[in-house]
């Protein structure tokens, strides 16, 4: 299994997400900096961490999208590499354009740091084929800039097409239909406000994140 | 020359930062606003001549995400 992490500058999740590949997929992956113009060859799964890349500046992951190694992620996504973008992670796939729709500020305007409900909309995905459809889990978030929004048609196109991986239990940052993950139209990219890597073992106090990196790995035979 | 880039927030998206500056401008007493909408304004220093389109082209590849925001330009001097 050969999986890589992007690190930006300002990236303060890409070690958790390490971990989490590296404790399920069985290899450590590379961890390759956002200057690099080329990933490592033949990737099973590239991680898009949290964090506040370059500070936030401008806009939640304008400036990372915008950065070298990106390129190199969206060559992969586009040959179907499986490519996972938690947090910030999330916020750079859209402004990468890798994913549709924009991640705005908190409707109340709060950061917010706390385990959420989440409920697993398609159990079918890449992502999350070791979940149940409907079922519900407990995952943390931790960020300012959550609330998902998309015009109406692309909203519909989600929901219509299956591509809302989760869903908030309970509204919590004004994002709309409730939407926490949603995957490209491929099914290859998935990006997630949520932290399933903060889940991962029993010392976080919930193991719920950590079907999704198991199915991901199953998935893609590592 | 220069040129300023204001970026807003396009028509019916929710602007969370106008929503709070609204309920502060109430809560210092000041009565009759209607609305409030948060933007930004960019200043670039660019190189004379350059062109309008290639301003346009920075700002729907940087300054603005389109996806939400609208954006004007103003040639100054």
């Amino acid at each position: 299994m050969r999986s890589a992490v992007v690190v930006f500058p300002g990236s303060n999740c890409d070690r958790d997400l390490a971990v989490a590949f590296e404790q399920v997929g069985g290899t450590k992956p590379a961890l390759v900096w956002h200057a690099e113009t080329e990933l490592p060859d033949g990737l099973d799964v590239i991680g898009v961490p949290g964090g506040f890349s370059y500070g936030d500046y401008l806009r939640s992951g304008a400036m990372a999208a915008r950065s070298p190694v990106m390129r190199a992620v969206a060559d992969a996504a586009a040959r179907g590499v499986p490519v996972i973008g938690i947090c910030n992670g999330f916020q750079i796939l859209t402004e990468a354009g890798l994913l549709p729709g924009a991640l705005m500020r908190n409707a109340e305007l709060a950061y917010i740091c706390r385990p959420v409900g989440l409920v697993v909309e398609n159990s079918q995905s890449l992502f999350t084929s070791r979940y149940e459809a409907g079922e519900r889990i407990t995952v943390p978030i931790a960020h300012h800039d959550g609330n998902y929004q998309a015009d109406a048609d692309t909203l519909d196109r989600l929901e219509g097409d299956g591509r809302v991986a989760f869903r908030y239990a309970e509204g919590c940052n004004g994002s709309a239909r409730n939407i926490a993950g949603i995957v490209n139209a491929n099914g290859n990219v998935l990006g997630m406000m949520p932290h399933p890597e903060r889940a991962l073992e029993p010392a976080h106090g919930n193991t719920d994140g950590r079907r999704l990196f198991e199915g991901l790995f199953e998935r893609v035979g590592a | 020359m220069k040129a300023r880039v204001f970026v807003t927030l396009k028509s019916g998206v929710l602007d969370p930062q106008g929503k709070a500056i609204h309920h502060a401008l109430e809560g210092l007493g000041f009565a009759g606003v209607n609305d409030v909408r948060a933007g930004k304004l960019i200043e670039l220093d660019l190189a004379e001549g350059t062109p309008q389109a290639v301003i346009e082209d920075m700002c729907r590849k940087l300054l603005a995400n389109t996806v939400i925001e609208n954006f004007r330009i103003e040639q100054v001097g």
